[in-house]
């Protein structure tokens, strides 16, 4: 197929990013405290941006395929990355919120208060971020594979390439408008070729008999071998892994407060629940009239086929083309959200290289295109893994990773760092060991092989076994503040009280660096207009927070000297800042 | 929640001068009751009051990591994990139990919903309006638990 329309409109869309996020970073220099004090962001646009991060391209094109090519099980697949926000929104959404963590590893250093922990959940962010980059990739090669006949890789080095420009000059703090923006774009993307399409499909008599597409082992649930573990275990990782993936949490931050996170929440679950029954309709449809697609080993695609399976001339390249847009706007803002977090943590907790502002940002920026070059050479490795099963094995790591510390960490006083770390090294090692399995094809027979093409009815129970028990045995662990952080994390804002003195940022000081403008500039630090980042292209909230190492106050602490760990003293918090967000 | 470090806020100040800046460790409390008939004590006023009235409130409680600031806080941090395990219970006698009931009754998929089989009704429709519902719900209650939370803590400080 070679269809200059859909080659037109992918230029088009990736013009069109790159023009919103030029919009939005002239806006949030206006609006400086869009991001930091995360005000005026109403949860509608703030869902649409997380919905639009969210909607990958294995939500795009993976699911419909995958419905063509395996039926109803795979209905699971929309179901649990929907019902994944809805365990966030009753677990995590408002705690994150209020913890004040700009990303996980700043969220296991609150809690758990032990470095060792941060960077294990920094290289642990690394490798679920390059896990879930990979697929979009794919398909970014997929799409123009299909739409050009251009092998692979030009596909894949074309959003690489848009993705460092979307993210170099801005960073983050750019691409919110473009993700909401790419939300909508998926949506219509989706929808308006739908009618037609089914208009087109009702019409058809000349069908293939029907009996020999719609068989039982595809209309029915639960056929094939080991379905119900399998299932299960797929529920459960979709459930649970939501929670922790690294771009997701990035943007609970951009919420004014915890309120505002469940509302935000809730509208996520309108938005992605509307958005998830449209690949399903392609899948059926795909069935119908493409089901040769599954046998050549092209299930990935049939949403970008239809058009022309059903129409011709004009209309079925229009419809081609407005598809690859919304294919195009799936994995552009996916990977450019995956690409910012990971390479914000790369460049701040492994790194770590040149202390001041400059050098922070060309940290980032270097990480950022590091972080790109490895997810390519990652992809052509890994080029046999179907699009949408590599994102259910990254659901599955994080399901085994982020998910214990984070509910364990919320809602239990008792977990200590010693049985976080040991927790996340076991379900991180069984999950990662699942995926390399999988990957290089090592094992796939028997039991062995169906536990690890779907580990996480496994690995996900022994993770949190595993940090019960640790966190018993090492009770003396417990963090200091543990109590204080408990208060932080579910007091609503309004209620003045003394929620600690932590702050992400200061982990990001070094010892040593002087601060010349300590105490006067507290006053303007607290209210989160952070002048490093109004005035440059500081990349941020997930990037920022790393890259803008200001010799500034810190922000809500309570003390102005320089600290490395990220708290005060104990003396320090033992009495109630002035400084702390109070209302009466 | 009755143990020693429990002091009633109002019997705080005895062994001491009431008056400052309020800040007042457990510890020391506790501390300052044993020896009191050894030690020198300026009581300034009656102790009978202390005990009626609260002058401290029950923020304050929870800012000194008082056994009873702690119990506060549990108790919004038990409603708030009673809510979302009773949505987490509701999602999985549902929807967690349809792989089960699928293959339990294999006989569902032949009934038809507006000429859809009835799996992929509730794996589509049924299930993303059940979510939708959840979450709702779950926002709504979390709030009024919040609130209820914070209506403790205004309802106990003096002139608030």
């Amino acid at each position: 197929m070679n269809n200059s329309a859909s080659i037109v409109a992918v230029i088009l869309v990736s013009l069109a990013s790159l023009a919103v996020g030029a919009f939005g970073l002239r806006v949030s220099r206006t609006m400086s405290d869009f991001y930091v004090a995360s005000r005026g962001v109403s949860p509608v646009l703030n869902a649409s941006a997380i919905s639009g991060e969210y909607l990958s391209a294995a939500s795009f094109l993976g699911v419909a395929g995958l419905i063509l090519a395996r039926g109803v099980d795979m209905l699971w697949l929309p179901i649990g990355w929907t019902a994944g926000y809805l365990l966030l929104l009753v677990f995590v959404a408002a705690p994150l919120r209020r913890s004040g963590a700009y990303t996980l590893p700043d969220f296991a250093l609150l809690r758990l208060e032990s470095g060792v922990a941060r960077r294990l959940s920094s290289l642990l962010v690394v490798a679920i971020g390059l896990l879930y980059l990979i697929p979009q990739f794919q398909g970014a090669g997929l799409t123009l594979r299909t739409l050009t006949g251009a092998p692979s890789w030009v596909g894949q080095l074309a959003v690489a390439v848009v993705v460092c420009l979307n993210v170099l000059p801005g960073g983050m703090r750019s691409v919110t408008f473009v993700q909401a923006f790419h939300y909508w774009l998926k949506l219509l993307a989706l929808l308006t070729p739908l009618f037609l399409l089914l208009g087109a499909v009702s019409n058809r008599s000349d069908d293939p008999d029907l009996g020999t597409v719609f068989v039982a082992d595809w209309v029915e649930p639960l056929r094939g071998d080991h379905a119900l573990y399998l299932t299960y275990s797929l529920v459960l990782a979709t459930f649970l892994g939501t929670m922790g993936l690294p771009h997701v949490v990035v943007r609970f931050y951009t919420n004014r407060d915890g309120r505002a996170a469940r509302r935000t929440t809730l509208a996520v679950l309108v938005l992605l629940s509307g958005f998830y029954l449209l690949p399903v309709v392609y899948g059926v449809i795909g069935r119908r009239v493409a089901s040769d697609l599954v046998a050549a080993g092209r299930a990935d695609s049939v949403v970008l086929e239809l058009p022309s399976r059903l129409f011709e001339g004009p209309v079925a390249e229009g419809l081609t083309a407005l598809l690859a847009a919304g294919a195009f706007a799936a994995f552009l803002s996916t990977s450019t959200g995956l690409v910012v977090s990971v390479a914000g943590v790369v460049s701040q907790d492994l790194v770590r290289w040149g202390a001041g502002h400059r050098q922070g940002i060309r940290a980032f920026r270097l990480s950022t295109v590091g972080v790109v070059a490895v997810a390519l050479s990652l992809t052509v490795v890994a080029a046999g893994v179907p699009v949408a099963h590599a994102v259910e094995l990254t659901f599955a790591v994080a399901a085994s990773t982020f998910c214990p510390m984070l509910l364990l960490g919320i809602w239990w006083r008792g977990l200590t760092s010693p049985g976080a770390i040991a927790g996340m090294l076991v379900g991180g090692g069984l999950s990662m060991g699942a995926v390399v399995t999988t990957t290089f094809g090592v094992a796939t027979t028997g039991w062995f092989g169906v536990v690890m093409q779907q580990p996480a009815a496994v690995s996900v129970p022994l993770a949190f076994a595993t940090m019960v028990m640790v966190s018993l045995a090492t009770r003396s662990h417990t963090p200091e503040h543990v109590a204080r952080t408990m208060v932080r994390l579910h007091a609503p804002e309004h209620i003045d009280l003394n929620r600690g003195s932590f702050h992400p940022e200061r982990w990001y000081r070094r010892p040593g660096v002087p601060h010349p403008d300590g105490p006067t500039d507290r006053g303007s630090g607290r209210t989160g207009d952070r002048p490093a980042e109004a005035t440059t292209g500081a990349p941020t909230v997930a990037s920022v927070a790393p890259v803008d190492v200001r010799p500034g106050p810190c922000v809500e602490g309570t003390s102005d000297g320089p600290q490395q760990p990220a708290y005060d003293s104990p003396g320090a918090t033992a009495h109630r800042p002035g400084t702390t967000a109070r209302r009466s | 929640m009755t143990s020693r470090g429990d002091t009633p806020p109002g019997a705080a100040p005895r062994g001491r001068m009431p008056a400052g800046d309020g800040r007042r460790p457990s510890d020391g409390a506790r501390g300052a009751g044993e020896p009191r008939g050894r030690a020198r004590v300026r009581v300034t006023s009656p102790r009978t009051s202390a005990a009626r009235t609260r002058n401290v409130s029950i923020a304050s409680e929870i800012d000194e990591q008082t056994r009873l600031g702690e119990v506060y806080i549990t108790s919004l941090m038990r409603s708030q994990l009673r809510l979302a395990l009773g949505v987490l219970l509701v999602l999985a006698s549902t929807l967690g139990l349809l792989p089960l009931l699928f293959r339990a009754v294999p006989g569902v998929s032949d009934v038809q919903v507006l000429g859809v089989p009835l799996p992929w009704m509730l794996l589509t429709v049924v299930a993303f309006g059940e979510i939708i519902a959840l979450g709702w719900f779950y926002v709504r209650w979390s709030e009024r638990n919040e609130d209820t939370f914070s209506d403790l803590l205004d309802g106990d400080e003096p002139g608030a």
